[in-house]
């Protein structure tokens, strides 16, 4: 028993992982501009497929990898450029159905470009499990850990340590205040979708060697990434952060000791005991309406 | 006076199959549009005059769909106690939901409701024994309302869209009520609303319950027309394709959300001819319109046709809905 609950603690810090990078991505695009991208999966999934396209059109994977996280921030920037800019100051339905707008246009052109068939990438480093005490992990799952860790260190160390980063989080305080001291907004809210357009592509291409992906692959994985944003508490990266992997564990959790057909329920069960008790998420700011 | 633009509404609905006779597309979308415009005016109840986003209403809609399949086809019930207990369960279940949830403001609630609405979603698929499964309820036998059997497109269209002009006909009369001005005063600014003695989340549980109601006898009328109920009926694109609705009608009018209604069903029934691009145009459109009209098509229509009247007759037309 104990094995097999190392087992599932693995399974779920791998999957959330993946939330995390996702939810990651949902506050910085929330810091900078107060929407929630219902796009975000839909990031992840164009990462995924971009990458398996350009490596089956015969280009060795880091390029390939490399590619498609830049074509994919390319798509976070046109968005940012000509959806949510477009409608600043709109209110909090019309930038959700905007984005929502969007996630259904960008699953549409991947229905195009790569039909509704399931893809995979070949796993990074082979596919022979490793025996990690009575678990077996597969190298892939290695993969994911190391570069999420790396990635969530790089972002922290982006915020707290570079002036750019610092420049970013005073738009999310304030962004007249930012303004005022010459901080150029509309710079940084491209910067910011431009990172979480990354992060997610980033994050597509790592799991998509263990999970498989195709033009829909996006919707739940926005759904979770979201709800890692609000357990964590809405705007508060490291927070989402926490929040991915709280919710990764507890569905492999629920999937392994209680049904795997209701894991889906199992996360959004927990997402819903977290508001009822703490109504802005684990690590949000409580706040206090201003009339 | 105040009604006017109902009474043209409806007498607009029942002159469209005497106009069109034995045409398919009339009745049958016009039933499908009908059912959408319940949902949509329920939960413009709730997000338009209410202010309170709600990302899981198809689950509403399900509730009262799988009551009436389940409880006809396994337990013998006749179709209107189905509908009753239908509406009961939708009903007892927004109100236990909704009190811890309407606590919670702007994001946070799109994530409850949205979560709510997945699981709901979840139970449908895995809960074989009483919901069929991914593959569905089938033999739902007809709506027998006091011995009639409802048969046949015509007859579905007039059932489905009395109960639409019920719905427009409360809707209309509960936001100029009390109750109505509470909810108004809520949207407006909770806080300003509680200093006047609105009992705002007394206020704000009604609206989430009337608009759960609203969805739930939907569902009940769904299920009998399609004698088919499966989840995919009620998943979150379908939450998402009310809310789309309610915003782009223009939300706290209840001819917008109707307008809204119809013009997505009409877009959707117009978009199969794009086939592989249906997607891509959908989620086009749906931005365009959000971001040149945020204020939702209705304003934008109803301006026009003002401006037209008063160019024509110089005075205020009519037919404004």
């Amino acid at each position: 028993m104990p094995e097999q609950l190392f087992q599932f603690l693995v399974t779920g810090i791998t999957i959330g992982s993946l939330y995390a990078l996702v939810g990651l991505g949902f506050a910085l695009i929330y810091n900078a501009s107060d929407v929630v991208n219902f796009a975000q999966g839909e990031f992840v999934m164009l990462g995924a497929m971009t990458a398996i396209a350009l490596l089956n059109a015969g280009l060795p994977l880091l390029v390939a990898a490399v590619i498609a996280t830049l074509l994919t921030v390319g798509v976070g920037l046109l968005l940012e450029r000509f959806a949510i800019e477009p409608a600043a100051g709109a209110s909090v339905v019309t930038t959700i159905i905007i984005t929502i707008g969007a996630a259904i246009f960008l699953r549409g052109v991947a229905l195009l470009l790569w039909g509704k068939d399931f893809h995979s990438l070949k796993p990074f480093s082979g596919d022979a499990p490793i025996q990690i005490g009575g678990a077996t992990v597969l190298p892939q799952s290695l993969w994911v850990l190391g570069v999420t860790v790396v990635l969530v260190a790089l972002v922290r160390a982006f915020f707290n340590r570079t002036l750019l980063g610092k420049a970013l989080l005073a738009c999310a305080f304030n962004r007249t205040a930012a303004q005022a001291v010459g901080i150029n907004v509309k710079v940084m809210l491209r910067l910011a979708y431009g990172l979480s357009a990354g992060l997610g592509a980033l994050a597509g291409i790592l799991i998509a060697p263990i999970t498989f992906s195709s033009y829909e692959a996006g919707v739940m994985l926005g759904l979770k990434g979201f709800s890692a944003a609000i357990v964590g508490g809405i705007g508060n990266p490291m927070g989402a952060v926490a929040g991915g992997v709280l919710l990764g564990v507890l569905e492999a959790l629920g999937a392994g000791l209680v049904s795997s057909g209701y894991k889906d329920a199992i996360a959004f069960l927990f997402v819903l005991m977290v508001l009822f008790f703490e109504p802005t998420g684990l690590f949000g700011h409580k706040a206090s309406e201003r009339v | 006076m105040r009604l006017a633009g109902f009474y043209a509404f409806a007498a607009a609905v029942a002159l469209l199959p005497a106009l069109f006779p034995d045409n398919y597309f009339v009745v049958v979308i016009g039933a499908s549009a009908g059912l959408n415009v319940i949902l949509a005016v329920g939960l413009n109840l709730l997000m338009g005059y209410a202010g309170q986003i709600s990302l899981g209403h198809a689950a509403f809609f399900g509730v009262g769909a799988y009551a009436s399949a389940i409880l006809t086809t396994r337990f013998g019930w006749p179709s209107l106690l189905a509908l009753a207990a239908g509406l009961l369960a939708a009903g007892l279940l927004a109100w236990g939901f909704a009190r811890p949830i309407l606590r919670l403001r702007g994001h946070y609630l799109a994530m409850a409701t949205l979560g709510f609405g997945v699981i709901a979603h979840v139970v449908m698929v895995q809960a074989t024994h009483w919901t069929g499964g991914p593959d569905g309820l089938a033999g739902i036998p007809p709506l027998n309302v006091l011995g009639w059997r409802v048969e046949g497109d015509l007859q579905w269209y007039g059932v489905i869209m009395a109960a639409m002009l019920l719905a427009v006909w409360l809707s209309l009369n509960l936001v100029d009520s009390q109750v109505g001005r509470a909810l108004r005063a809520v949207h407006g600014s909770e806080f300003a609303a509680q200093m006047m003695g609105v009992d705002t989340a007394r206020a704000k549980t009604q609206a989430f319950v009337v608009s759960a109601l609203f969805a739930a006898f939907a569902g009940s009328l769904f299920a009998h027309q399609q004698a088919f109920v499966s989840p995919d009926s009620f998943n979150l694109a379908v939450s998402v394709e009310l809310v789309t609705m309610v915003v782009l009608g223009g939300l706290a009018s209840t001819f917008g959300a109707v307008c809204g209604a119809i013009a997505l069903t009409l877009l959707q029934q117009g978009l199969v001819v794009f086939e592989d691009y249906e997607m891509l145009v959908h989620g086009a459109l749906l931005m365009a319109v959000m971001i040149f009209m945020p204020q939702g098509l209705f304003v934008g229509l109803t301006q026009a046709v003002r401006r037209l009247g008063s160019a024509l007759v110089g005075s205020k037309p009519p037919a404004a809905a």
